[in-house]
């Protein structure tokens, strides 16, 4: 994998729009956004409907994922093209989702809609329709998601990267300062991780740094390229984003996200914590 | 839990005796401006949160007492505003020149 393999760039994106064979996707958390003007042709995909099991916290099964993706006209040989808000987070997020059931080839749109806007690239109402597909999804490779028990197995032996502000690295505050800060979980950190913000391995416009930067910055912050790595944030999303630059552009190995995050890690009885 | 508020409108369900709130307003060429990014920087000047302001150019911050500077970014420019904020309702506004 390399820079080339796994993003393009705006410009691209909008002279590909329409190309067969490519399908853009918008996801986000503001799932609103896509209503009020998308890419010429994307299709929706609703961070908390279409990818989160309705009833437990957890991932829409293998079968569900097939049906998402069938209804949404996407097939098995499509290059799936992904752009959204919060600077690609959600994006990022359905990037990591995409690879964990197999699809073979995902790309990220470089700054995602954010940058679309800035540019004042076009954007479409029109309403987006796919012929229906008999998609097939892989089992989920759980060589990139961590759970719970392996993040508490893994303080003082693995890279632990938490990509969430400083201030709910420290406890300041317990979520994004975009959403109300009344959580059930406690604040801080798991012990032993390192405080490496998403936002670090960004641009102001939503694009991401280029390799150079983003390998000075790790090697800078004490990564350890010896070690194998779990990424998290709150819900998962943002260390999605992280994900996506230590294993993709940066090309390292054995690194997951743990989507559990804070809001399970900050919740469960008898792990330590630190402050 | 995490569909993106909608910015601005009103403080109903807020509870303004634990909450710090930043809100206020994003302003261009003497009107207000919608779809600017709003950037909220803690002391160190490190990302917090993003918003996108509304169509009355509106955005809101739940966050901690303490400095913090609010960047607006949008195709016409970009402004920032900084503030110390306490527990309650904090408001400001940032001109994009």
């Amino acid at each position: 994998m390399s820079r080339n393999d796994v993003l393009v760039t705006a410009d691209w994106a909008e002279e590909n729009l329409g190309t067969p064979g490519l399908v853009f996707v918008e996801v986000d958390e503001d799932t609103s956004a896509y209503d009020g003007g998308h890419l010429e042709g994307a299709v929706k995909l609703d961070w908390k409907q279409d990818l989160q099991d309705p009833l437990r916290r957890d991932f829409v099964n293998k079968e569900a994922f097939e049906a998402l993706l069938s209804a949404k006209g996407i097939s098995n040989d499509d290059t799936v093209v992904l752009y959204g808000g919060n600077n690609n987070w959600f994006a990022a997020y359905a990037y990591w989702y995409f690879k964990l059931y197999g699809h073979e080839n995902v790309k990220l749109v470089d700054g995602g809609r954010k940058k679309w806007e800035l540019d004042g690239r076009a954007l479409s109402k029109d309403v987006v329709e796919r012929p229906a597909t008999q998609y097939k999804a892989k089992d989920p490779d759980l060589s990139i998601r961590a759970f719970r028990d392996e993040v508490v197995a893994s303080i003082g032996s693995k890279n632990l990267i938490d990509v969430r502000s400083p201030d709910e690295f420290s406890g300041k505050i317990l979520a994004p300062a975009h959403l109300p800060q009344e959580m059930a979980q406690k604040g801080g950190h798991v012990p032993t991780a390192k405080n490496i913000p998403w936002s670090k391995a960004a641009n102001e416009d939503g694009t991401f740094k280029s390799d150079e930067q983003l390998a000075a910055l790790y090697d800078e912050q004490g990564y350890d390229d010896t070690k194998a790595t779990i990424a998290y944030c709150r819900i998962g999303e943002r260390s999605s984003h992280t994900w996506f630059v230590l294993r993709e552009l940066l090309g390292k190995p054995d690194v997951k996200n743990y989507d559990g995050s804070w809001v399970e890690y900050g919740s469960l009885v008898g792990v330590p914590i630190e402050k | 839990m995490c569909g993106a508020p909608t910015q601005g409108g009103s403080l109903a369900g807020i509870d303004l005796t634990t909450q710090t709130v930043i809100q206020g307003s994003v302003w261009h060429d003497g009107a207000p401006l919608a779809g600017a990014y709003v950037r909220l920087l803690d002391a160190t000047d490190e990302f917090t949160a993003e918003v996108v302001t509304s169509p009355e150019g509106e955005f809101r911050f739940f966050a901690a007492p303490g400095n913090w500077k609010v960047r607006a970014l949008a195709p016409v420019g970009r402004g920032e505003r900084g503030l110390a904020a306490e527990v309650g309702l904090n408001e400001t506004t940032v001109v994009i020149g």
